[in-house]
């Protein structure tokens, strides 16, 4: 791990001043910069620990939603009883994710900037890795590219996004709040994750500087929920392919649907298109089949991932009918 | 010396030798620039050091306090080895910058015999392992221990029961390389099933 400065944030006009300067990341948890400090792949010179800041707590919105301060961490998001109750489907993403160790420590926001877990932006070894160096070209394009994305991609890069909190947090219609050197704004899920296109080095549409302090939920209408998450071992692995499937259900029937991919692309996936099918439709197997096929219109797979397109149809299948209570 | 980081703290120079031309801040390092000082609180013990930043929380606990129960497995998060309880909740204390933890608690392995009522005597989790064969080789034992003891609180905490399906997915941040597991599976059990 290269040397650095350390300054532990007293308030939040602190942090975002320090934050501001140049070659300076904001310090989370770290369970994922100190291990990508630690491979040489970020080298910071400056960390300014943010922990300690008032952005700890999950409270009630006025609108009927709910904030979730960016220091909270995935264990304690995962368990509250508002978590739990009114977005299931938030609950059971975290809990799909890495370890309790891990979820202990990891927080909101930081979790939201984890980066891929490709193996060729991980081990400096390989020279080409366009989000690690720009223009050094794309190892994983003709390597081992298992995991890698199947929609989405572009030439410089087929990385995919890791988290599975942010896939729920997709199908939720969350916003991110954050707040920088030129104030506060709020940004859609939908927007905050970046597809690779030329500058796969930008994983967010995050300025520097920005600090993100909080993730706010729309009040809970879609409770009948599922987030399924297919992976190589039963537990403590990243995602082949995941879904979360949120509805509201009339009888029999799904009155609206929210559905995001996880394991597929750069960003959380959101299937519009197939939400638009899943409703007015039952929960019977041959229309939820064409709903899924809906979420894979032009994806594309690679040598080694090609599996995934249909991988990800089955699983929201099984995602959808898990949610709806027929499976 | 187990890190470039360590090697630092104990006055030697780890980039002296290097080829390759220093950054500013690895040059600062290594001239010892940025060293703070922390006072740690371990096992109910304060400790006051003086290193550099990017010492981590297990480097700091084995290098500087010479508390080698903690273990270094693959130091990346991913064997939970060095799993310490930081607060009453567990941890990866190879994750973790140690100037990160001035307010804390830390617990370690060595810790936890006089940790609770029975001081002196093994913690009912030390005990079931010996009692379960919950071991081989004994490397990740430390890790496994401190996690049982995290995951038991949680139970606690939370109010969820802790089956064997339950505690193989929740102690799977530990891994054994002997493949102990279901010895350590039923140590956990006996603990959780006493309450």
């Amino acid at each position: 791990m290269n040397s650095f400065t350390y300054v532990r944030a007293s308030n939040l006009d602190a942090a975002v001043r320090e934050g501001a300067r140049a070659n300076t990341y904001y310090l989370g948890a770290g369970t994922n910069l100190l291990d990508l400090m630690k491979g040489g792949v970020e080298q910071p010179m400056r960390l300014v620990d943010v922990t300690r800041l008032p952005l700890a707590a999950i409270e009630e919105l006025s609108d009927g939603g709910l904030r979730i301060g960016a220091t909270v961490s995935n264990a304690d998001a995962a368990s509250h009883p508002l978590v739990t109750a009114r977005y299931p489907l938030l609950s059971q993403a975290l809990l799909a994710g890495a370890s309790p160790q891990l979820r202990n420590m990891a927080t909101t926001g930081g979790n939201l900037l984890q980066r891929t877990r490709c193996s060729y932006f991980y081990d400096t070894a390989f020279s080409a890795c366009n989000k690690r160096k720009p223009g050094s070209g794309c190892a994983a394009l003709e390597g081992h590219n298992r995991m890698h994305a199947i929609l989405g991609a572009s030439d410089k890069c087929i990385a995919v996004h890791p988290s599975d909190m942010a896939v729920a947090l997709a199908a939720l219609d969350a916003t991110v709040r954050v707040r920088g050197p030129k104030g506060e704004r709020a940004i859609p899920m939908s927007d905050f994750h970046r597809l690779p296109g030329d500058a796969p080095q930008r994983d967010t549409t995050l300025q520097h500087g920005e600090l993100i302090t909080a993730v706010d939920l729309p009040s809970a209408q879609f409770t009948k929920a599922h987030y399924l998450k297919v992976r190589d071992r039963a537990s403590y692995a990243f995602a082949l392919v995941s879904v979360a499937a949120a509805l509201q259900m009339e009888g029999e029937r799904i009155k609206a649907a929210r559905i995001a991919l996880g394991g597929v692309a750069h960003k959380p996936w959101r299937a519009t298109r197939s939400e638009e099918m899943l409703a007015g439709s039952g929960l019977q197997e041959d229309s939820l089949r064409k709903a899924a096929a809906a979420a894979v219109e032009g994806a594309k797979g690679y040598r080694d991932n090609s599996f995934k397109i249909e991988l990800a149809q089955r699983a929201i299948v099984r995602a959808v009918r898990t949610a709806g209570g027929a499976a | 010396m187990q890190s470039a980081a360590a090697a630092a703290a104990y006055g030697t120079a780890p980039y002296a030798t290097s080829q390759t031309p220093l950054p500013d801040a690895a040059a600062a390092g290594a001239r010892g620039e940025h060293i703070q000082q922390v006072t740690l609180s371990v096992n109910g013990r304060p400790y006051v050091l003086a290193i550099e930043p990017r010492v981590t929380l297990l480097d700091a606990l084995r290098e500087y306090l010479g508390l080698t129960g903690t273990k270094k497995g693959c130091d990346r998060g991913q064997c939970g080895a060095c799993t310490v309880l930081v607060n009453g909740r567990r941890v990866n204390s190879c994750l973790t910058l140690a100037l990160a933890h001035a307010d804390d608690e830390v617990v370690t392995v060595e810790g936890l015999a006089s940790f609770g009522k029975a001081a002196g005597k093994p913690h009912p989790v030390q005990a079931a392992f010996v009692e379960q064969d919950a071991f081989q080789c004994g490397y990740c034992t430390p890790g496994q221990i401190c996690s049982a003891v995290g995951l038991l609180a949680e139970a606690r905490a939370q109010g969820f029961q802790l089956t064997e399906d339950v505690i193989r997915e929740r102690m799977s941040g530990n891994i054994c390389r002997c493949g102990a597991y279901p010895n350590i599976v039923a140590a956990v059990k006996k603990v959780g099933d006493a309450g």
